[in-house]
Parts: C-alpha cells; structure tokens; sequence
C-alpha cells in the first residue's frame, strides 16, 4: 500500500525520479571526497608515477569500454519501458548486467595479477588509494547489477516499468564515477 | 474551489484504516512516520540521559579527582576519563541532537504540516531507523570490549584514532568508527526522504512560501547534512582500513597525511553545526510567531539568509585548524569567511526580536524556551567571533574558552531547542497538555544552572585550563582554580536532577493531563487541523492550503488566527 504522499508531485518531478537524483548527490560529494584526497596527494607526491606506471591502462580501457557499453542498454532498456514493452527492458536490464559482470571479471583478474606481483593494499599510500576508490566503485557496480536484476525481473511481468529508468541514472553515475577514476588511476603517469 | 474537489478526492481508502495491528507491527516495525518519530525521540532521549551519565562523572573526577565517584562504582581511571567525554561528545551530536532535532521532528512535522499522510517512502523511513538504531547499539558495544571505549576524542583525529598501539582501545576504536558510519548512512537515507517529501507531497495549494519555517529548516539541514558528510564518509572508510587493513591514508611515514582526516572531518563538522542550528531556529520561529501571535518577521528574507548560511558554511571548515599547521594565508582567507557567516546568524537574531516587538506575548512553557534559545545562542554565537579570528585563536585553541562557546551553541540547539519543540508539539504527540508549573520549574532549573556551569568555564579557558586533561592538580598554575572546578560540578548535577522533573512531567501528563483537543494553542499550521493525536493517515480528508502559516491578528478577523486550510 502506497501512502498518498507517494502519488503526489508537487514539484513536477516523478518521486522515484528525485529521490534518485539525490541518492546520486548524495553519492557525488563521497566518490568527490576520496577523489580529492586523492588529488592532492598526488600532487603532493611526484613520486608516485612510478608506481601508476604498474598499472595496466588496457586492462582500464577494456573495462571503460564494457562500462560504457553497458549504459547503452540501460538506456535503450528505458526507451523499451517508455513503450510499454517490459519483455524488452528485461532482456535490455539483462545485457547490462552482464556487462556488469564482465566489468567484475576483468577487475578481479587485474587485482590477483598486481596483489601477486606485490602491489597490496598496504604498499603505499597509491596503491591503498587504488584499492580503496576502484574497490568502493566496484562494489557499487555489484551493488546495481543486484538491484537490476530485481528491476528486470518485475520488467518481464510488466510491473514498475518506471524503476527501469531510475536504476538506469544510477547506473550511469557508477559510469560517470569510473571515467573519473581510469584517467586519475590508470592514465596519469 | 477547483483546488478543494481536488483536494477532498484523496481519501484514505477505508481497507487501509481497518487491518489488524499487532505490537509488533504497530511499534517496532511501523511504517507510519509519527511512529518512527517517536522511536528516534525515545531513542534521543535515552541515549541523552547516557550523555549526561558520562558528563556527570567526568566532571566529578575533574571536581574531585582521584575519589570515587557516586553512581559510577569506583574512581574514574585515565582510560576511562578520556573514553567519557569522547563519547559524551559524540553521543550528544549524533545520537541526540541529529535523532531528535531532525530525525523525530522531521518525521513527526514534515507529513503533517504539508498535509499529507506519511513520507513518500515509509519503508526507506524504517529502514532508517533499524540502521541508526544498529549504530546505537553498536556505539554501547563499544564501551563493553576488552579495553574499552575509544577515548581519542570525538574528532578522532589520526595518528591517535589510526594506530591501535596509540589509542590502546584496539576494539573500541573501530566500533566507534563503524557506529558514526552507520548513523551517517540512517540519516542519509532519511534526509533523502525528508526532502523528497518536502518537495513532492505538499497539500494542494501550498506554495514554496506556504511552508512553516521548521520544515524548511529541517529540510535545508538535510540537504547541508547531505553535502557535506560524503567526504567524511569516505575519510571514515580510509580510517577504519588504517586501522584494521594496514593502509597508510593517514601515516605521514608511508606517504599520507594525518592533516587530510581534519580536512575531511571539519569539512563535514562545520556544516554539522548548521544541521543541527536550523531545526532549532525553525522551531524556535514556530514557536515564537504563536505565542507573540504575530507573522513571522520578514519569512522571505529569513529563507533567503538560510540559503546563505547553507552555502557559507561549506567555506569556513580550517577555522578548526589555525593551530594544525596550515597555510597562515589560508588561515586568513577561513578568518574572513568565519567572521562573515556570523551576519546571516546575527540577522536572523534581529528577525526574532522585530518578530517579538509589538506582539500579544504570552510566556508560556514553550514560549519561555524559544527566547531562551535566542539569548543563550547569542553568547555562543559572540564568543564564536574570538576563536573565528585566526591571532586571537592561536591562544584561545583548546582551551575551556573554545568548550564554553561551544557548549553555548550546542546546548540551546540540541537542549533548549529539543525542549521548546517537545513541549510545543506534546499535545499534538500524545494528546495531552503537559503541566505548565512544573514545565516553568524544570525551565529555570535548566536555565540558571546552566549559565552557572559554562560562564566559569569561559574564565577558565582565558586562565589557560586546556581540554582533555585528566587531573588538574598536576599544573600548579591550574590547581588553584580547584573551587571554581567543583562549583561547575554541582551546577551540572543541579540541572541534571531537575531533568527528572521533566521526565516526570512528560510521563505524568501522558496519564493525567488535560485533554489537549485538536488545537490547543490556536495555531494556524496544518497539524493543528487534526485530531491529537493524529490517527492513521492523519486526516479522514486530506487538507487544502489558501495562506501561508503565520497569519496571526489579521485586522477584520473575528478570530486572531486564521489556519492554512481555511477557505476565508
């Protein structure tokens, strides 16, 4: 049951929309925080190029490339759900997740490869900072290919075809965080 | 009258109000936001006596050092005086002050005075309260540990907060940790309700101006408390991995920086000032305009200073570390900013007097603790000009100068205004009035001490007394001030025994007070316009808005108030 309020919108903004709009501020200003510390250590620490220079730009870009793929079916996902066609979303929500899986893969393989090559979190401050950002946005990536497949799931039955769209902005901001994050990470040397 | 149709076709559907409520799904797992209110406020309330227990017996031991103190069981050891008043400190901004002023009356206030009948999403508004209540009990686990609780003060500032062979609490500073952890993500998800709801759900016909200025506060503050608390989040997590994984975010020796946690910290802890000042100026405005009957001063200009402060408050952050070694240059640039945010302040206090001037005031429990909230903030807020000044805080830094004006601040926020709010709005929770003799009795018990405790403290602080320091006799320099120590004590168990007077009058009214009917105080806000108190759903119809919420003594009127949902 679904309190009155719920079905309101003052504001001329769909509810389940705003409210994500404002998990995503509220999600910017903790990725805006690490990242900036970050930065200024970096630049504080010259030093640390040589340590950057380990890291494995086309393991990042192959990674980028999943990422960015799989928002396009995110987004055609929401396109289907505009039309109605939920069987649609739910395959679209699908492909995304499995992106999201590739993503996963790629990642762990990428981290058994640097941890058995000596590069751990407590090498130095780089690399605590590299598993510490890359780790906290993969487990958003875990955390929605979790709740797509929840969405796709009621997709398939037609059933809150709305929530197509707002698990797809979340998706683009872990997006957007990870562009963030392979240049500061990855390119810079 | 368009507007009216639309209004009265929202009728709770009658298979809503008649499903079977058991114990369990009526108090602890409600969905319903007034429910949820009162679980934070019961919460807030219980974790405020804690608070309390813990300055109590600090402050024996520093009256007393070296003797047993009554209630305790024993004298208080260095380990165990260090993990008190940290704690003390965070239990009374994060499980007091956050729970009650925004969390309790967020929920309670925010449905009803924009007339709708719950939060947009009362499951997340749940879920809020399991997590803060998570966080609760592990902050209390914290204490039980093998070495106890952490004791690096609430600021947990590294090295001392990151190494374990450094705080010697190898458990109680990770719990502490995790517990800030989890009430920031409850009130996360609750700001994220609050404003949503604030946003989307208002009555028909309430416009951006329409609105009380208490739901504005407590959305502003949620939306501050939104912005500002991500970095610390993350700091947070690079704490706890310092502490328990081995990195090195903080250790200057491995190529971090202990300074980047104060960046982080005050970051967020400034702003936190002003997410906890705003609710209590909202009800302080509330408050005020009923019982002076008379408009809100300038509600615009208000709003628009709110704003100012919001953003002005991101910028003044390093205030807190003129002595920590930053840049003098930038010290200068945080001394202008600090100064500046004291004129928004400074005006709201000039809105509250015009407000007053000229009212039919009537100086009812309430009423007595609204201008309280305004003369007590103005020391804080005055003192706050001698440490905003970075040559003048070079000496003051640390010192009881800084706790006193602190504690001018936090003390009418989280105490004065909790209780101008809780006593307003008694009859609307529980239906009852509470009883005004004994209310103005606890009003003067808490007054008068309180003054008497923190004003010493100010001369101690300009006598060099620093914090955190275990027994003063150590410092010939300090001993000497041994009475005024001891003279401080017995005020705060004075103001601390007539707390109980409260407690018995808040529980005592709840079974022997008068009936409080729907509007006791011919208020003119919508949760006025229900019965008291409000059932399930709120209202049998849900209400319209013509006016704003201030339109007291309107010249033409047979009535000197004129409620929000009344067509003319």
């Amino acid at each position: 049951m679904r309190p009155i309020a719920n079905t309101r919108s003052t504001a001329g903004i769909p509810t389940g929309r705003l409210a994500v709009w404002w998990v995503v501020a509220s999600e910017i200003v903790i990725f805006g925080g690490l990242l900036a510390s970050y930065v200024m250590q970096r630049l504080a620490h010259p030093e640390w190029t040589s340590q950057t220079a380990v890291t494995n730009v086309w393991i990042g870009g192959f990674n980028t490339f999943v990422l960015l793929t799989s928002s396009l079916s995110a987004v055609l996902a929401h396109q289907a759900a505009e039309h109605g066609d939920g069987k649609k979303a739910a395959k679209l929500l699908y492909y995304t997740c499995g992106g999201a899986l590739t993503f996963i893969c790629v990642k762990a393989y990428e981290w058994t490869h640097e941890i058995s090559e000596g590069y751990t979190l407590s090498s130095n401050t780089f690399w605590s900072f590299y598993y510490t950002a890359a780790g906290i946005h993969a487990l958003h990536v875990i955390a929605g290919g979790i709740i797509m497949l929840f969405v796709a799931a009621d997709a398939k039955k037609n059933l809150e075809l709305h929530r197509v769209e707002l698990i797809g902005i979340y998706w683009h901001f872990v997006d957007i965080v990870w562009i963030f994050l392979f240049p500061l990470l990855y390119i810079a040397k | 009258m368009a507007e009216k149709i639309a209004g009265a076709q929202e009728h709770r559907h009658d298979e809503h109000a008649h499903h079977v409520e058991t114990f369990w799904s009526k108090y602890v797992f409600s969905t319903d936001h007034k429910m949820i209110a009162m679980q934070y406020m019961f919460t807030g309330m219980f974790m405020a006596l804690i608070g309390g227990f813990f300055a109590y017996t600090f402050n024996m031991q520093m009256a007393f050092p070296g003797e047993p103190v009554p209630l305790w069981g024993g004298i208080v050891t260095p380990p165990q005086y260090n993990a008190l008043i940290t704690n003390h400190g965070a239990i009374m901004i994060f499980w007091v002050a956050m729970p009650v002023l925004i969390a309790a009356f967020g929920n309670f206030l925010i449905p009803l005075m924009i007339g709708c009948d719950d939060m947009v999403f009362p499951k997340i508004n749940r879920l809020s309260y399991q997590i803060f209540f998570l966080s609760v009990l592990v902050l209390l686990s914290s204490f039980l540990v093998q070495k106890g609780g952490f004791g690096g003060a609430w600021t947990v500032y590294p090295p001392l907060s990151a190494k374990h062979e450094y705080s010697l609490t190898p458990m109680g500073s990770s719990l502490f940790v995790v517990a800030v952890a989890l009430e920031f993500v409850a009130f996360l998800l609750g700001g994220i309700n609050f404003v949503t709801t604030a946003m989307n759900s208002r009555a028909p016909g309430m416009k951006l101006y329409d609105i009380p200025m208490v739901v504005w506060m407590i959305v502003i503050a949620s939306i501050l408390f939104m912005a500002s608390v991500g970095p610390l989040i993350a700091g947070a997590i690079m704490l706890f991995m310092d502490q328990n994984l081995g990195t090195h975010f903080y250790d200057p020796k491995a190529g971090g920086d202990p300074i980047l946690w104060q960046h982080l910290f005050w970051f967020f802890g400034h702003p936190e000032v002003y997410v906890v000042l705003l609710p209590a100026i909202g009800i302080t405005a509330d408050v005020m305009c009923v019982f002076a009957r008379k408009k809100l001063f300038a509600y615009r200009t208000v709003l628009y200073t709110v704003f100012a402060t919001g953003v002005l408050s991101f910028t003044v952050w390093a205030h807190h570390q003129f002595i920590a070694g930053i840049d003098p240059r930038m010290a200068h640039v945080f001394t202008i900013t600090t100064l500046l945010i004291s004129i928004p302040i400074a005006e709201m206090m000039f809105v509250f007097i015009a407000t007053l001037y000229g009212g039919d005031i009537s100086l009812t429990t309430p009423m007595l603790w609204a201008l309280s909230f305004i003369a007590e903030f103005l020391i804080g807020g005055v003192t706050g000009i001698f440490l905003g000044a970075s040559g003048a805080d070079i000496y003051f830094h640390d010192t009881y100068f800084v706790l006193a004006h602190f504690h001018y601040t936090f003390f009418p926020i989280a105490i004065i205004g909790v209780y101008a709010g809780v006593t307003f709005w008694y009859p609307k929770m529980f239906g009852k009035m509470m009883n005004d003799t004994l209310g103005k009795i606890h009003f003067w018990g808490t007054i008068i001490p309180f003054n008497c405790i923190f004003i010493p403290l100010f001369w101690l602080g300009l006598a060099g007394q620093h914090r955190r320091i275990y027994d003063f006799r150590n410092f010939p320099e300090l001993a000497q001030y041994q009475p005024v120590r001891v003279f401080a004590a017995s005020m705060l168990v004075t103001m601390l025994l007539f707390q109980l007077l409260f407690i018995f009058n808040f529980f005592w009214s709840l079974w022997r007070g008068k009936e409080a009917g729907p509007n006791p105080w011919k208020s003119n806000t919508l949760e006025w316009t229900t019965e008291s108190p409000p059932g399930h759903g709120n209202w049998k119809t849900l209400p319209t808005v013509y006016r704003g919420p201030y339109e007291y003594n309107v010249p033409g009127r047979k009535d000197d108030y004129w409620p929000q949902n009344v067509p003319n």
